[in-house]
């Protein structure tokens, strides 16, 4: 076995379905319910430290920074390996949920901060346009400064989720079979071949992640011009 | 135009014998951290009355429209509108400090046309009109619309309905304000140098349709302004502030040919040179 092999092309594109069918079954769906649980949960959680409820902002807080100051592998270890034998609150999940939970949680306190700065954003003007008009709290978050505090910060909303796209390979440490795991354990492991499979897997990152990109900063111009 | 008995400032204890006053102020007190910016401060507005607050930057006028609005926190005193303690609410026989909820029934009563218009960029011209009659006072859609399309075409902006605020010039913001104002049928309406911000051409326009507006309603109003010839043809009384304090007020005719303070002298002249 030599370390330098040349390009197989045929094992390339032998191998490539297989490599396309994990994105698509587990790449692209932990990405998008990661986003949905981050955008959602992540919106809650800047709302609760904004309106500073009582009890659950401090604990929002502390959510947060845990949750930034550790690595997404040991996150996933704790809540696939360590939550289940919890005494009284444990129980399985399949290594899936335990991904997208993770992914989920640990971006919506990255998407906390943008929310808060999304909803800084809104000029003080337009609270007191709601005031002077006796709108209640729950329309002037839904109809007024959301709206317009989730729009100013879509680019940045964008770029955590290619963020977590890029990320999740780390799913590989609970075993869930995404993309980069199927071509370095299961195909590259059985054949001896690395390199097709994982610069493959490289390409296929980039294939998505690029224009993602690319429209992100368009999307931020135009915002930004309007 | 009906011509409103004159109230009295300062003699506020006890009912007033042509009834309730529609604003009283009473021993209204307002602090920014150790800044004193009103104190001791008692007038009355009468229902139907149109007042104009005058004086330099800094005096307070803007601030007794802001607490009007519950915009910032009463320091002390008290501040009743038609009849309601707006600040407090009772408890018993006692006043006690009023909670949101009852803040929002008496501000209801009360609406603001402010400086920056303020008006919502994420909606139509016809939804910043709508949306709080359909929220707030819980009328349809279709009822909202056609009283809604009726204020806007009053104001004269019967052509932009679907536009967004920011395609239309300083002058049609502020239009669209006035409408969304009146589209909650307030009785007391709160102006605060609603033309401050709008370039020279487009004042005049604006200001007409306000006194359109004060000569065809009985809409109780609080004008804070640097435009005194408006002031003159709309109000009914005009309120000099300096540092806090009434001067002195009177009919418009009275303060602005001849007032009784050198502060007030003073300041018309100044206001008066600079156009």
């Amino acid at each position: 076995m030599t370390v330098f092999q040349t390009w197989d092309m045929d094992f390339a594109l032998e191998h490539l379905p297989e490599l396309l069918d994990a994105f698509v079954q587990f790449t692209l769906v932990a990405t998008v319910l990661g986003s949905i649980l981050a955008a959602v949960l992540g919106l809650l959680f800047a709302i609760i430290r904004r309106v500073r409820v009582p009890v659950l902002a401090p604990v929002v807080t502390v959510i947060v920074e845990f949750v930034r100051s550790t690595p997404i592998p040991i996150q996933l270890f704790f809540v696939f390996y360590g939550f289940p034998t919890i005494p009284g609150i444990g129980f399985n999940i399949s290594a899936m949920t335990a991904g997208v939970l993770v992914l989920g949680v640990h971006y919506a306190c990255y998407y906390a901060e943008v929310y808060r700065a999304g909803i800084e954003s809104v000029p003080k003007g337009q609270w007191e346009a709601c005031t002077a008009l006796s709108i209640a709290p729950r329309y002037q978050w839904q109809r007024v400064v959301l709206p317009q505090a989730i729009r100013n910060v879509l680019p940045s909303l964008g770029n955590y989720v290619i963020s977590m796209f890029k990320e999740t390979p780390f799913l590989y440490v609970i075993g869930v079979t995404e993309m980069v795991t199927v071509a370095v354990t299961q195909i590259g492991g059985d054949a001896f071949r690395y390199t097709e499979v994982v610069t493959l897997a490289g390409l296929i990152f980039l294939a998505a992640s690029y224009p993602a990109a690319v429209a992100m900063r368009k999307l931020e111009m135009r915002l930004g011009h309007a | 135009m009906a011509t409103p008995e004159t109230t009295t400032a300062y003699e506020t204890t006890g009912a007033r014998a042509s009834g309730e006053p529609m604003i009283r102020f009473e021993e209204v007190l307002k602090k920014f951290g150790d800044l004193t910016v009103l104190e001791n401060l008692d007038f009355d507005v009468a229902p139907g009355e149109r007042v104009t607050l005058i004086g330099p930057s800094g005096s307070g006028k803007t601030t007794i429209l802001r607490l009007l609005m519950t915009l910032e926190t009463l320091t002390g005193g008290h501040i009743w509108v038609d009849g309601e303690p707006l600040w407090h609410m009772p408890k018993g026989d006692k006043l006690v400090p009023a909670n949101e909820k009852y803040l929002r029934q008496v501000r209801k009563k009360i609406g603001m046309v402010f400086q920056q218009f303020n008006l919502f960029p994420n909606m139509t011209v016809l939804e910043n009109v709508t949306e709080a009659p359909i929220r707030v006072l819980g009328k349809s859609r279709d009822e909202a619309n056609e009283k809604g399309k009726e204020l806007l075409e009053r104001v004269g902006l019967e052509a932009k309905y679907e536009a967004h605020p920011s395609q239309l010039s300083g002058g049609q913001q502020q239009r669209v304000a006035i409408a969304r104002a009146l589209a909650m049928e307030p009785r007391v309406l709160l102006l605060d140098e609603v033309t401050a911000a709008l370039d020279p051409e487009l004042v005049a326009g604006v200001l007409n349709l306000l006194r359109e507006i004060a000569e065809t309603t009985d809409i109780t109003m609080l004008i804070v302004t640097h435009e005194m010839h408006f002031a003159r043809d709309v109000s009914h009384k005009v309120m000099m502030f300096d540092h806090g304090q009434v001067v002195e007020h009177g009919p418009p005719d009275k303060i602005f040919t001849d007032p009784d303070h050198d502060r007030t002298k003073a300041f018309l002249h100044a206001v008066i040179e600079e156009r």
